[in-house]
Formats: structure tokens, C-alpha cells, sequence
């Protein structure tokens, strides 16, 4: 089973987030970059499926600050090939990163595949989901937030479980390929300790591509970003414990509900 | 007397039958002995031929004088006892065994000579009181972790056969000879008895010749079995504890960790031989205690019975110890060192344990929680996810005397340690501290955001590739510094800083604050205002106090504040852990059966009469006792208080 | 610019999804100020029974088709689309659930439109639509404008309050039966109902939520206790779900159940957008958390930064000495 994981890098946002002179973009001074956690799944989902079935698991990942760090750490955890593009700007909007991720997959040699898997979503999609445009454009067979994907050997068909409201699931036959938008892993992404990241920074490599941009795509005008307003903040309730109590109480009792 | 050995019986003379038993017995046993040391062979080396003067004193303390069994006192008299018993005993043994072998031999049976006769007596009979005490305690008062096997059964009833013999030997002499009674006081008691229950003389020869092949076959056959049971700890402990490593807190350097066989240094491996099943391992260790996976005994018998098992299987280098010991075992160990503290045999169960966390890290294999942690570690520098420019956050209201010391000499530079940086409940004591500092006029700086866990309990749940990387992250930090010392509060950045690092600019001591404090209270920096005049108790952590041996500057420190200390049952080198270390506390807090190791300190605290305060000095304590004071409901009759508040409250005019 | 608005109707399993009344509230707003008309799109099969809720909208367009049954994004997103370029609604208004995740990148990529994720806020300024999307896990507020007709605009959980939405009389519906089924190599194979046999969150009128910040099984004992005796349960977010602490008919949020009781404790929940879509709706929103910044203080009413195990017992303890005394003066 040949399996692509899209990798995509995410203002990490344990650092406080700062806004840009400018007003309308991320201010990069203190800025670091962590890979989107259900790409990260997406990953783990599908080193789950190179150990029960065989196959090789490429990566794929727009260029961006820290990117080669999650690569290492991908490929010390048993990926078999890291690719990223070149000279890519996520300002370009998703349907531009879309089209030169379809581009890239030809020129660094990654197709034919049977799946490419990446996170349904990430904390900075502002203009699209990648999963299902990518789909689309490939014109392959698509679900998202799915988690848990399983394929039987003995009659070749695959079949995937995508989460719905209220603890529902629903199991949905698919034919491959296809483009899976992973909400999370059959199992919490494995560890990788950092001997072996290290190893895998002396022994491996990060292949690069470069694609054109690709002009013409419908994209957003950001007019401005700013941090959330403290309007809507809670009342503060202060004190030591037993007082905080009592507070909470009168608060209970006013609306009712002792 | 008759000669045992000259004598025939059924035409085969004595000697030649002892030939025989003597063979086969010492076939056995070296066959035996064989199979143990080639698999030894196999084991990763660790040479341990320095320090022979030390190693030397060690074995006479610990082998000859048995200094660790006096920690259980009773038991500890009796096992010296049948030591010392078993010794004179062997040494009679091989000399009567030489002379039985070679009937020519120009010299006599020991007992012949009056005066070894004599102390043969007095030691079978000691030896026989001691047996009796253990046989009370291990059938009657049977402590935790002992066990009424029928391996120690057998060794008990041996050498009760091997003592008893001799008497009864030493009774029938005296009813040959009565002259021989001079030294044979319990020969002389032995046959007045016989005689008053109607013997005669005559039979005394045939009895002693009996008595004297029931003594020899008997111990050839202990000698036999012993390979076979735990009691080759009385040939194993000797090199065990010759062997022991000198400086048991650190770990072995980095290796990828054991799992197989093979993986593991030699020394491990004969621990599993050297264990005499005692239990003061698991009546040490606070995870056992509570009830969680952890035995320290029978990891150590894993380990044996892993050694023997690859003696018989033919995939000997491919035996998965780990497996047989579970990883829930492996992971439970709060490095605490409290086992190791106990053994007699000077067994290593922390670097065992931390070897194989190593191979369960490098395969992959952690607690869920403690994966968040590792990777907040490797991408934050801290254990609480938290970003490396909210570490200082906690000093912001000190209008910032506190220095850079990255930016401008500092005689000081305090390295805060997670808990006491980014902990809510622990920062009122990082900042009590600080205005300490400032009150004595101590020139301190900190590294601020360039500070990272200085890995201690990185290291010890196995991630040495992470504790590394912390390591050159810090020393990274402190190169782009300027300081005379180094002064932190948390005991766990002490021991990785002291120990662990590389010097520190050049040479620069590290210091517990309580060692820092004591100073400053004795040079009269820092007088006291306030007396305390309260009872408290104080608790020695972990890595202060077994793994630094820091005792007396906290105890200083609160006598010279005016506190009335009472100690706890359990303290300075018994001290029992509050389940932190070892990286316990980024683990899911899996349930118990029993109480967890911070609720039994409590409760251990709260007996004592008149005391309403534990006092402690690591913050991993303060947060672990303030929890334990909750789910105990103790909390309106104790606080927990780190000792710089304490300071701060005696010292503010 | 006359063209209509839509709401993309969230189905599951015949069933209205509240964010479709949410959705339905926002859009009769913007169909207000563009002074057009609102109309929701309800893509299924045999569709009777929903209907009868949706009188806020102007009309219903109600495409019924076999292939429409299960809920295969590929196929629905095409017949919208395909709508849409015959009839030229001005704006697309997609819910954001689990069951229409994919429709609204779907149908504006076949469209060869923008789609705007995660919108909260929705008006039209300068005769060009403006939206307000949230970032960065709640962290950031963009405005970002679109000139497109029509524009994708998918809604983040709770945009605006469900009553506001729904009504209890049908709208003027349109049935088409004529549409372009696209074929598709993804088929429904069966549901997988959540484990039976627990209480149903959604039913409680008081919730202790519990979250990443509850650490030890302490603090669930102490959250369980302080249900008890305000007569409600226990639920959870995603990462106390994962860890298995509790069970998974216990998850609140964007993959477990919508909540609305009239108390809502957050005990260590830090607020992640997933979670807080769950909850927000409820009465009275308390949040407990270590983390000052923690989001959550933004969604609740009343909040403390403190440790769970600190407050929690006194806060149970204080109630229960309260109905003590309250029980006295009825004596």
C-alpha cells in the first residue's frame, strides 16, 4: 500500500500570538511553527497501515520554518520518504497550495498511491479544507473526519469511519484512491525519542521540489485580524477556596439552581 | 574414637565413600556454578576493579559486620549470628573434608582440637537460638514481602541438621569419653541426658560415626542444592558486594537501553544470584506500598529466572527479560533509591529499571501522558506545555532586581527548575525565596526563557537522547552567562547539575537554597526577627537527601529559625518518597490498592504529637503533600510549607 | 446582487442538527439587510418530517433523490453546486457539523469560488460580503471580504442561538426530483451507534465538564461528587475521552454531543473552539482553570483560576452545607 501523508505547518499556538503592524497577518518575531496535529494523526494512521499491511509511506509538506524538524521526526518514526515544496507561502490561499501540491506529487514521483492522507483540519484554514479540494481536483474518491481506516487484504476493499455528531460513527466502503481528511488515529501519534530524530537527521534526507505558483485561484482579502476582544469575558471570582465557594453559591441560589 | 573415614562399612572404607559423595556433590554444585558464570560472560562488561581499598572496606562492613541487616535490628543480630555460625562451620567443614579424603593427612579432625570444639559449640548453639528467631519470624511474624517458601523451609531445616548434628555428635563423644567434656560443655549436658534416659556408653561410637557422616553428608548436599536455591546469596554476596557499584545514584552511561539478555551489564544479571529474597526492598519501596505493579524483589527473581532460563533454552542471547518483568513494573519506580539504600547485597534496581525504560522509550513504548510530557519537553524546555518566555513570568512582580544573567555577573545564578517557575502553587515560595536573596543583598541573576528542564527525571524515564539535548540546550545558556555558583531550589535539578553535567563554568558548586540559607543565617546576612516556636517535622527528599546526602543544612536551617523539629519514624536516609521522581508525576495517575506514597507521608506526619506542619524543601513535595493533605482529609490538621517561606516569615523585620 | 441566500440544511440520519437552526438564524439576518430572500436547501430522501420547523426561511428547496439518502459529501456537493449555477444564490451558508465538513470546500471548488472557514459573523459592507472567521484555535478574529457571487461561507458551531431559528410552521416548499447524480465510489456501509447502556448527556440539566487539565483521577472523583450533589453528571472533552477516563457517550463537542443544560461547570477545560461548540448554548457557564488566558473565560460567565482540586471539594462542600440549612428552615 503506497500512502502520501500531506504535512502542513501551524503558528504554534502554545507561544501568545501577536498581530503584525500591518494588521492583517502574524506578527513572526516570537513565532514558531508545530505541525498540525491531525496531520499529525493523519501520519500515525498511516504508519498503522504500513505495519499491518506493507507499503511504503511518503511524505509531503509545503516548505515553512521548523518543517524539516517534523520531517526528521516523521521519518525516524518510520516513514520511508520526506518531500517539501519549495518557495510556497500559505498567503497563497489553499486553492493555490492545493494546486502545486497536486503538481508536486507529480514531479517528486509520488503517484500512483493508493491513499494520501493528511488532517481534516488545521487551526489556519482560512479559504478551504485541503482534503476535499485536493480530492476533487485528483478527481479520487474523498471522506474527512474520519478515524479509523482499515483495508482487508483478502477482498482489496477499504473501509473508513468518519465521526458524526453525538458519539455516532458511520462506516463507509470506499474505493481507492483516495484522499482521506484524518480527525484523528486509531491510537494517540507514537513517541519517537530523540536519539532516533538525531539518527535520522545524520542518515537521512529531505528530498526537495519546486513547483510553479499557480496563478488564477479565487483567494480571500484579509481586511484585518485581531485578538479576541475581551468583551465577552467571564466575571472573575476571587479569593481563597472556601470563599470562592460561598460566591459560587449565591450565584447557583440567584439562578435557581440549589 | 573411632576414624570415620578408616572405617568400613559393608566393606567399603570411609574415605572412599565420602570420594564419592564429595564428587558428586562438587559436580553438581560446579556444573552448576559453570552454566551461571558463562551466561555472566555473555552480559555487557562493567569493569569494577578500581577503588580495590574501598571495594575491600566494603565487603568488611557489609559481608563480615553486615552493617545494612542492623537496619532491622533483631533479625539482623540473628542473621550475624548464623553469618559468623556458618563461616566457623565451613571452615571446620573443609578441614574435617580434607583430613576424611586423605586418611594420611598428618593432622587431626577439627574437633578433636578441645578449644574449636568449644567454639563449634557455642556457635551451633547461638547459631540454633538465631535459626529459631528467624524461623519465628518468618513462620509467626511474618513481615511484608517474606515469603514461608519451601526454598527457605528446606535451607532452614539444613542448616538446623548441619548444627544439631554436631551436637548430637559432640553428646555422643562425651558418652564415650567423659574426660572430653572439659570442652564440650553441651556434649557433657547432651550425654547426662542420654544416660538418664538409659543408654550406655557403648553405643557412643556407632552413634558418632553416624552423627559425623549425617554432618558431612549434609552439608555436601547443602552444597549441592545451593546453586539451585536463593541461599547462593552466601557464596554470591561477597562478589556482589565487591563488586557493588561505589556510587549507586548514577546511571549507566548512555547505551540504548536492555531488554534481552545480553543488553545487560554483568553485574545486573547477578544481582538476580546474589538476592537472598530478604524483602527490605519491597519494605522500602513507596510503590509497592501503595499497592502499584512495582515488587523490587521480584523484579530481582525475574531477573534470575531469567538467567536460568536461558541456561536451558537454547535461544539463551534472545531471552526477553523485559516482558517478563511488564512494563506497568518498569514504569511504576519513582527512583526514590530507598531499595538500593536497603539491600544488603548491594543490589542496583534503579539503573536496572532505567535501562529498561530505555529500551521501552526507544521502541516507542510510554505512558500517553508522559509522551505530552517528553515532547513539551523537547519543544518547550518545560514539563507543563508551556512557552519558554512564561518562565519568568513568576518573578514580574519583584520589579525585576533579580538580574539577567546573561547580561550582567552575577555571583549567583538561580536555576529555577520547572515546578517552581511555571507552578501556581509553587511560586509563592519561588518568590518567598527571591526576597530572601534580595533582604541578605545576594548578588543572584536567573537565565530567564534560556533555561530548560535540567532533565533529571528525563534521564531517569529513559529518554537519554531528550536529556541530552536538554543538557547542551542549558549549557548553551549557562556559557552565555556570568556566575560564581550555581543555587537552585529543587532537589531534582541539584543532583542532574552536580552530578550530571559537565562543570559548570569552570568549576562552579552547585547549592541546594537550603544549603544557601543555612549560610546566610550563619554568617548573620540574614537575621532572624520572628522566632517560628512551632513543632514541625521535615521531610528529606529523594535527591537531597539519599541521593546528596544534604541532612543537616535544612535541619540547621530550621533550628536557627526557631522551629521545634520532631522527625518522623521514617527520615534522613529511611525517608519515604512522596511518588514524584523518576518522573512519576508526569504519568497517569493510575489507581491504587493501598495509599498512595504522599498520603501514607502525611499520615506518617500527622501522628507525631503536637505537630500542624510539614516542612519541605523540593517542589514536587509542596505540590505532591498539598494534593495528599486533600484527598486524606488531613488538611485542617497539617500544612505543608516550603522552608523559604518559613525563612521569609523569621527574617521580615 | 439580488440572488438569494442559502442554508445548507445538516441532516443526520433524518434528523435537523440545531447548527442548521443557527445557520437558519444568521441567514434570515443577512437576507434582512441584502433585502432578498432566505431559503434553505435540504438534500435527502423522503423528507417529510423535517419540514415542519423551518418557517424562518423564506422557502425549501427540497431535493429528494435516492442517491441523496446517505450522507456522501461528493454527491451532495455536486448537486448543490449544479443548483447553484442555475439559480445564483448570492451566498452559501454551510454549518459546519461532522456531517457537512467537506460539502462547503466541495461545492466552491467546483464552483471555482473562494470558501471562507469558520466564519462566526456575517454582513454585507461596501456592497461586498465581509466575514468575521476565527483562527488559530479561537486565538485570533480575521475580516475577510469576498466579491464573489456566490461565496462559501461555513459556520462555525453556535453563530447565533437555535430558537432564534426555529419556527414551529413549514416555509413555502419547492420539491425538485430532477437532479444530476453524480456517481461515486463511496457508499454507506451502517452506522455504529455509541455505546449504549449510559445516561444521556444531552438530558442533563446540570454538567460537570471535565478536561486536560484534570490530570489525576482525583480530580474525577471530586468533579463526579460535585455532579452529585447538584443532581447532574459528568461529561467530558476530547483528551479526557481519549485517555479513556471516561466514556465516549460522555464527549461533548464537535464529534460528541451537543449540551445545553441550565449549569455547565468547565472543571480544567481550556476551551478549544471543538469543545466549546458543544457547550456554549448552556444557561450558566462556570469555568475553573489553572491558566488565566485559558479561552474558556471567554465563553463563560463566571470564572476562577485555580486549581480543580481546591476548589472543587469546597464548592461541594458549600452546597451541600447550604441545602442543610435550607432543609432546616422547611422543618
Amino acid at each position: 500500500m503506497k500512502i502520501v501523508v500531506l504535512l502542513k505547518m501551524v503558528p504554534d499556538v502554545v507561544e501568545e500570538l501577536e498581530i503584525a503592524p500591518d494588521g492583517k497577518s502574524l506578527d513572526t518575531t516570537y513565532l514558531r511553527m508545530i505541525l498540525n496535529d491531525s496531520d499529525n494523526h493523519a501520519l500515525e494512521e498511516a504508519l498503522l497501515l504500513k505495519e499491518r499491511h506493507g507499503g511504503k509511506v511518503c511524505l509531503l509538506a509545503p516548505d515553512a520554518p521548523e518543517v524539516d524538524d517534523a520531517l526528521f521526526a516523521a521519518l525516524a518514526k518510520g516513514a520511508d520518504r520526506a518531500v517539501k515544496i519549495a518557495g510556497i507561502d500559505a498567503a497563497e490561499g489553499t486553492r493555490a497550495v492545493v494546486a502545486r501540491i497536486v503538481q508536486a506529487l507529480s514531479t517528486a514521483d509520488l503517484l500512483p498511491a493508493d491513499l494520501i492522507l493528511t488532517g481534516a483540519q488545521a487551526i489556519d484554514d482560512l479559504d478551504g479544507l485541503v482534503a476535499p479540494l485536493l480530492a476533487q481536483t485528483l478527481r479520487w474518491s474523498h471522506l474527512s473526519v474520519v478515524n479509523q481506516v482499515r483495508f482487508d487484504a483478502s477482498t482489496g476493499v477499504t473501509t473508513v469511519t468518519k465521526e458524526f455528531p453525538g458519539g455516532l460513527r458511520a462506516e463507509f466502503e470506499i474505493k481507492l484512491p483516495a484522499v482521506l481528511g484524518i480527525q484523528s488515529a486509531e491510537k494517540p501519534p507514537r513517541y519517537v525519542p530523540v536519539a532516533k530524530v538525531r539518527a535520522a537527521m545524520k542518515s537521512l534526507q529531505i528530498d526537495s521540489t519546486t513547483v510553479p505558483i499557480a496563478a488564477g485561484m479565487p483567494a480571500l482579502e484579509i481586511q484585518s485580524m485581531a485578538k479576541p476582544s475581551a468583551a465577552g469575558h467571564a466575571e472573575m471570582l476571587e479569593g481563597l477556596p472556601e470563599a470562592v465557594a460561598g460566591k459560587l453559591c449565591d450565584v447557583l441560589a440567584a439562578h435557581g439552581l440549589l | 574414637m573411632p576414624d570415620p573415614t578408616t572405617f568400613a562399612y559393608f566393606g567399603l572404607p570411609g574415605y572412599q565413600a565420602l570420594w564419592l559423595l564429595t564428587l558428586l556433590s562438587f559436580a553438581v554444585f560446579g556444573g552448576r556454578v559453570l552454566q551461571h558464570v558463562r551466561i555472566l560472560a555473555r552480559a555487557r562488561p562493567d569493569p569494577r576493579w578500581d577503588h580495590l581499598g574501598q571495594r575491600s572496606l566494603r565487603v568488611v562492613t557489609e559481608v563480615l559486620f553486615q552493617r545494612r541487616l542492623l537496619d532491622e535490628p533483631l533479625i539482623g543480630i540473628a542473621h550475624l549470628l548464623i553469618f559468623w555460625s556458618f563461616v566457623l562451620f565451613a571452615a571446620t567443614f573443609f578441614w574435617g573434608l580434607l583430613r576424611g579424603l586423605i586418611p594420611t593427612l598428618p593432622i587431626s579432625y577439627p574437633d578433636d582440637v578441645g578449644s574449636i570444639a568449644l567454639a563449634m559449640e557455642l556457635f551451633a548453639v547461638l547459631g540454633l537460638a538465631a535459626l529459631g528467631i528467624a524461623a519465628v519470624r518468618r513462620y509467626v511474624f511474618t513481615p511484608v514481602a517474606l515469603e514461608r517458601s519451601r526454598d527457605a523451609t528446606t535451607i532452614l531445616i539444613l542448616i538446623a541438621v548441619v548444627l544439631v548434628s554436631f551436637l548430637a555428635l559432640s553428646g555422643f563423644r562425651v558418652l564415650t569419653h567423659p574426660s572430653e567434656q572439659a570442652w564440650r560443655p553441651v556434649g557433657g549436658l547432651l550425654s547426662n541426658g542420654l544416660l538418664a534416659a538409659g543408654a550406655t556408653r557403648e553405643v557412643g561410637p556407632k552413634w558418632y560415626l553416624g552423627m559425623w557422616w549425617l554432618h558431612m553428608a549434609t552439608v555436601l548436599g547443602f552444597l549441592a542444592y545451593l546453586p539451585f536455591s536463593k541461599h547462593l546469596h552466601l557464596l554470591a554476596s561477597p562478589f556482589a558486594v565487591f563488586f557493588s557499584s561505589l556510587d549507586a545514584r548514577r546511571l549507566p552511561q548512555h547505551s540504548e537501553g536492555a531488554a534481552r539478555l545480553p543488553e545487560f551489564t554483568w553485574r545486573e544479571l547477578f544481582s538476580g544470584l546474589a538476592c537472598a529474597e530478604c524483602g527490605r526492598c519491597d519494605r522500602a519501596c513507596p510503590s509497592f506500598q501503595s499497592g502499584l505493579a512495582l515488587d523490587p524483589k521480584e523484579l530481582i527473581r525475574k531477573v534470575k529466572e531469567a538467567v536460568i532460563a536461558s541456561e536451558r533454552s537454547a535461544v539463551a542471547d534472545g531471552y526477553a527479560l523485559l516482558g517478563e518483568v511488564s512494563s506497568d513494573q518498569v514504569w511504576a519506580c519513582t527512583t526514590c533509591a530507598a531499595c538500593m539504600e536497603r539491600c544488603p547485597v548491594f543490589n542496583e534496581h534503579v539503573p536496572l529499571l532505567v535501562e529498561m525504560r530505555r529500551a521501552l522509550v526507544l521502541n516507542g513504548e510510554c505512558p500517553s501522558r508522559l509522551q505530552q510530557v517528553l515532547l513539551s519537553l523537547e519543544r518547550y524546555g518545560n514539563s507543563f506545555g508551556q512557552a519558554p518566555r512564561a518562565r519568568p513570568k513568576w518573578c514580574s512582580s519583584l520589579n525585576g532586581w533579580l538580574k539577567d544573567a546573561r547580561r550582567e555577573p552575577v555571583d549567583y545564578l538561580w536555576f529555577t527548575g520547572d515546578y517552581a517557575s511555571y507552578d501556581p502553587r509553587v511560586q509563592p515560595a519561588t518568590r518567598a525565596l527571591a526576597r530572601i536573596f534580595q533582604r541578605a543583598g545576594l548578588n543572584v541573576g536567573l537565565l530567564h526563557e534560556a533555561e530548560h528542564n535540567a532533565g533529571n527525571d528525563v534521564r531517569r524515564v529513559g529518554e537519554e537522547g531528550l536529556f541530552e539535548l536538554l543538557v547542551e540546550k542549558n549549557l548553551a545558556a549557562f556559557h552565555s552567562a556570568r556566575f560564581k555558583r550555581v543555587l537552585t531550589a529543587d532537589p531534582h535539578s541539584y543532583h542532574a547539575l552536580k552530578h550530571e553535567y559537565p562543570p559548570l563554568n569552570g568549576s562552579a558548586t552547585v547549592l541546594h537554597h537550603t544549603e544557601v540559607i543555612d549560610g546566610l543565617l550563619q554568617s548573620g546576612q540574614l537575621a532572624v526577627h520572628h522566632e517560628l516556636l512551632r513543632r514541625v517535622t521535615y521531610h528529606d527528599p529523594c535527591y537531597l537527601g539519599r541521593y546528596n546526602g544534604v541532612y543537616a543544612a535544612p535541619r540547621d536551617v530550621l533550628h536557627r529559625i526557631g522551629a521545634e523539629l520532631v522527625e518522623m519514624p521514617r527520615n534522613r536516609r529511611n525517608a519515604y518518597c512522596c511518588g514524584a521522581g523518576g518522573g512519576r508525576i508526569w504519568m497517569e495517575d493510575t489507581p491504587v490498592h493501598k495509599e498512595r506514597p504522599a498520603e501514607a507521608r502525611v499520615r506518617e506526619a500527622a501522628q507525631l504529637p503536637g505537630v500542624e506542619m510539614i516542612v519541605v524543601s523540593c517542589p514536587k513535595d509542596l505540590v505532591m503533600f498539598q494534593d495528599a493533605l486533600k484527598t486524606t482529609g488531613l488538611e485542617h490538621h497539617l500544612t505543608v510549607c516550603e522552608i523559604a517561606e518559613l525563612v521569609e516569615g523569621a527574617v521580615t523585620p | 446582487m439580488s440572488g438569494n441566500i442559502w442554508v445548507v440544511a445538516a441532516l443526520c440520519r433524518g434528523r435537523l442538527l440545531d447548527a442548521t437552526y443557527e445557520a437558519v438564524a444568521l441567514g434570515r439576518e443577512l437576507a434582512e439587510n441584502l433585502g432578498t430572500k432566505l431559503e434553505v436547501l435540504l438534500l435527502g430522501h423522503e423528507l417529510k418530517d423535517v419540514l415542519g420547523t423551518l418557517g424562518i426561511a423564506d422557502a425549501v428547496l427540497c431535493v429528494e433523490h435516492a442517491a441523496l439518502a446517505d450522507p456522501v459529501p461528493e454527491v451532495h456537493a455536486h448537486v448543490v453546486a449544479r443548483l447553484a449555477g442555475t439559480r445564483h444564490p448570492q451566498a452559501i451558508l454551510v454549518p459546519q457539523t461532522n456531517v457537512t465538513w467537506e460539502l462547503g470546500s466541495l461545492v466552491a471548488g467546483e464552483l471555482g469560488v473562494p470558501y471562507v472557514n469558520s466564519c462566526t459573523e456575517l454582513r454585507m459592507v461596501e456592497q461586498t460580503l465581509e466575514a468575521h472567521t476565527v483562527l488559530y484555535g479561537g486565538k485570533v478574529e480575521a475580516i475577510v471580504r469576498t466579491k464573489h457571487a456566490p461565496s462559501i461561507f461555513g459556520l462555525v458551531s453556535g453563530v447565533r442561538a437555535v430558537e432564534k431559528g426555529y419556527a414551529d410552521h413549514a416555509p413555502a416548499t419547492e420539491r425538485i426530483t430532477e437532479v444530476d447524480v453524480q456517481p461515486t465510489s463511496v457508499q454507506l456501509r451502517r452506522y455504529l451507534e455509541p455505546e449504549a447502556g449510559d445516561i444521556d448527556i444531552s438530558k442533563e440539566e446540570v454538567l460537570v465538564g471535565v478536561g486536560r487539565g484534570i490530570e489525576t483521577r482525583d480530580n474525577l472523583e471530586v468533579s463526579k461528587e460535585l455532579a452529585d450533589v447538584l443532581g447532574g453528571a459528568i461529561c467530558g472533552s476530547r483528551p479526557v475521552i481519549d485517555q479513556g477516563w471516561l466514556p465516549l457517550s460522555r464527549q461533548v463537542g464537535k464529534s460528541g454531543a451537543t449540551v445545553k443544560p441550565k449549569l455547565y461547570i468547565a472543571a480544567g477545560i481550556s476551551g478549544a473552539p471543538e469543545h466549546v461548540e458543544g457547550m456554549k448554548g448552556s444557561g450558566l457557564i462556570i469555568a475553573i482553570n489553572s491558566d488565566p488566558q485559558a479561552p474558556i473565560f471567554q465563553v463563560a460567565h463566571y470564572g476562577i483560576v485555580a486549581k480543580l482540586l481546591d476548589v472543587l471539594p469546597a464548592l461541594t462542600e458549600a452546597i451541600r452545607s447550604r441545602s442543610r440549612r435550607g432543609m432546616k428552615q422547611y422543618a
